[in-house]
């Protein structure tokens, strides 16, 4: 490979929200393999980051959103709700998004809690998620049409179920994935990956990572140029992740 | 007494000396004693003279455990503690089969205790403790309990069951916030000098947030002031004493501070100052943290990593140049089924030396990581037994250390014995 004097293929700005509050199970992970794979696809990568509180930055081209414990669902709370009708607009331009577990959640319509309280969610995904019981925690394998096997670990208490305007992300061959009554994982909408998986979710399924990338590209320039990325580490982890205990 | 619990001790020791001869479990007996006299750990614990310490928090009890034995040790003290690392209800309850009398007394003056966050909830309800030292809540094993706050509220009902003195990190603003809940106890603290606050990241502070805590306003009884490898000044009573360790890494140091502040409250005014410093420089790592060993004429360090703070101060901790690095890592139940926290580390001090071998269950996962933190990895196995051959053989005339799960460092530890003369030195 010659690379000296590469020419990037243009600047992807990546924008992980709230990772004060809502990053507790490696969601920084994510962000690291986007931003990894887009300059080895020959991309710039620029992160940027939204805490409660800041300026809402729109000019943005992926959204990365992670898990928190319950009381940083209730920080973001405010914030999420102001800034719901621009994250709805990018959505809805086909801006790439990714969101795991708490924010997973907080894209729906609501979240009752066990105890009967209702926290409203931004409504961008239809779902709806009540708070259960029982923790569904262990590793989780999932068969996606549109990304081959899924690996991941899920870790919640609440049970999401799917409306209409939405379609799961995979059928559960390992694991619980959305709740424990059906057998599906996570949900699609537009360019919305959503997923109970962390563990972290990218890195060894860099199917989804590639899918966010070329959506991004795509919007912003028309076109995507994949490098020739080796994947062969990711593929072993895979293999050994499958075959680990629940 | 009277009936079944009459005979629990001789029965408790007859099963534990049959278990032994089996080479069997340790907490085994204590199983059976507690099923049949549930009574029994209350009656041999409750009139020794300098009450019941607990050792409590997600990381670092089993060496802070130790601290505290050896300084009260060094004052004089004859303390009862779970050395045999067995930190549930029932392990202590074994362990105290083999210290008491046939009558079920025990002949201590303080019982210094290490336990399980969740299994201390049990404990303390059965034996109130009259002190307890909470650590930390990092984020470990929330596979096992799902939320750290919930962690929390676990280490929350060991000071709420206090009757003396609860002794908090100030540092940790989880274990801090426990304060608050403490109604039939004094609170006292330990904590860091301000310029060491970066220095020990707290949770929330690994990814995100801007910059660190200011230092807490809370008044500490000791302070760690300043680390210097394994030199270390306290501050006690506003006077600052330096101590060289014999235990390396960073958390331990801190760990250090713990250890004083709970010695401190158990001696009251009896505490000798010196005496305290000398047996603290003395303390040893516990079994498989932070051992140094010699392997073929070179030095060995094991270094015990089990979340992302650890992981993160065991790389701070150790300088990587010249040394030939091996990581081990396992999921297995007790090292955590979940990876994600792999993700949560820097592993920018590797680049340089990059790592000789990545081993373990888990070794792809690991070498992925390295991957995106641009990290060169020779060699990838993932039977711990054939990778440390490789690792020794392929490092000779190196200095090495070896990162690695709980389960991955007692494999590698039985390991290292059959491939090669072990000697331990400290």
């Amino acid at each position: 490979m010659t690379h000296d004097a590469p020419t990037s293929k243009g600047t992807i700005r990546i924008l992980q929200l709230y990772p004060r509050d809502m990053n507790i199970y490696g969601d920084w992970g994510n962000v690291l393999v986007l931003k990894q794979r887009l300059a080895w696809h020959g991309y710039e990568a620029e992160v940027l980051e939204h805490n409660a509180g800041d300026a809402f930055q729109e000019d943005v081209d992926i959204l990365i959103g992670g898990g928190g414990q319950d009381s940083g669902q209730v920080v973001i709370q405010e914030d999420l709700q102001a800034n719901a009708a621009r994250l709805r607009r990018l959505a809805e331009d086909g801006a790439p998004m990714l969101v795991i577990c708490g924010l997973y959640q907080l894209f729906g319509k609501f979240f009752k809690t066990h105890d009967g309280m209702l926290i409203p969610g931004i409504g961008i995904l239809d779902i709806e998620t009540h708070g259960g019981s029982e923790r569904l925690i262990g590793n989780v394998v999932a068969n996606s049409e549109e990304f081959g096997e899924i690996h991941g670990y899920e870790n919640h208490s609440g049970q999401t179920y799917l409306g209409p305007g939405v379609r799961p992300l995979a059928t559960v061959t390992k694991g619980e994935g959305n709740n424990s009554s059906e057998d599906h994982e996570g949900a699609r909408y537009r360019n919305i990956v959503a997923s109970y998986l962390h563990g972290s979710l990218l890195p060894k399924n860099p199917a989804i990572a590639d899918f966010l990338i070329r959506e991004a590209a795509i919007r912003k320039y028309g076109s995507f140029e994949p490098g020739n990325l080796d994947d062969s580490l990711a593929e072993l982890a895979r293999k050994h992740a499958g075959a680990r205990p629940r | 007494m009277s009936g079944l619990s009459s005979l629990s001790v001789p029965l408790g020791k007859a099963v534990r000396a049959l278990s032994r001869l089996r080479g069997g479990g340790s907490a085994f007996p204590g199983l059976v004693v507690e099923r049949i006299d549930p009574g029994f750990m209350a009656r041999a614990l409750r009139d020794l003279p300098r009450g019941v310490v607990v050792v409590s928090g997600t990381n670092g009890k089993t060496t802070t455990t130790k601290m505290v034995v050896e300084l009260l040790e060094g004052q004089g003290l004859k303390v009862f503690t779970n050395r045999t690392g067995s930190n549930f209800t029932r392990g202590v309850a074994a362990a105290l089969l083999g210290d008491v009398d046939w009558r079920g007394r025990l002949k201590a003056d303080v019982a210094v205790l290490e336990l399980d966050e969740a299994h201390a909830v049990h404990f303390v309800n059965l034996v109130p403790p009259t002190h307890c030292l909470l650590l930390n809540v990092l984020r470990d094993q929330l596979d096992r309990f799902g939320e750290i706050d919930k962690t929390t509220r676990l280490l929350e009902q060991i000071a709420v069951k206090t009757t003396g003195t609860v002794v908090l990190n100030r540092e940790d603003p989880r274990v801090a916030s426990i304060a608050s809940s403490v109604k039939n106890a004094t609170v006292a603290y330990f904590g860091l000098n301000e310029g060491l606050r970066d220095t020990f990241p707290s949770d929330d502070e690994l990814r995100g947030a801007t910059g660190t805590a200011p230092a807490s306003r809370l008044p500490a009884d000791v302070v760690l002031e300043t680390v210097d490898s394994n030199t270390a000044s306290f501050s006690m009573d506003g006077e600052s004493s330096t101590v060289e360790l014999s235990l390396r890494g960073v958390y331990n140091i801190f760990n250090a501070a713990a250890a004083l502040a709970m010695a401190r409250v158990v001696l009251g005014k009896d505490a000798r100052r010196e005496a305290l410093l000398n047996s603290l420089a003395a303390v040893e790592p516990a079994f498989g943290r932070g051992e140094s060993l010699v392997v073929d004429g070179q030095p060995l360090e094991l270094v015990l990593v089990k979340n992302p703070s650890g992981f993160r101060l065991g790389l701070k901790s150790f300088d990587a140049t010249g040394y030939a690095t091996m990581i081990a890592i396992n999921d297995n139940y007790a090292d955590g089924r979940d990876m994600s926290w792999l993700w949560d580390v820097d592993f920018d001090t590797l680049r340089e030396a990059g790592v000789d071998m990545v081993s373990g269950v888990r070794a792809y996962d690991m070498a992925l990581r390295l991957k995106y933190d641009d990290v060169s990895v020779a060699d990838i196995d993932t039977d711990t037994g054939s990778a440390l051959r490789t690792f020794i053989h392929s490092a000779k005339g190196r200095p090495k250390r070896i990162f690695c799960t709980y389960t991955a460092m007692l494999a590698i530890r039985r390991d290292l014995s059959r491939i090669t003369e072990v000697k331990v030195v400290s």
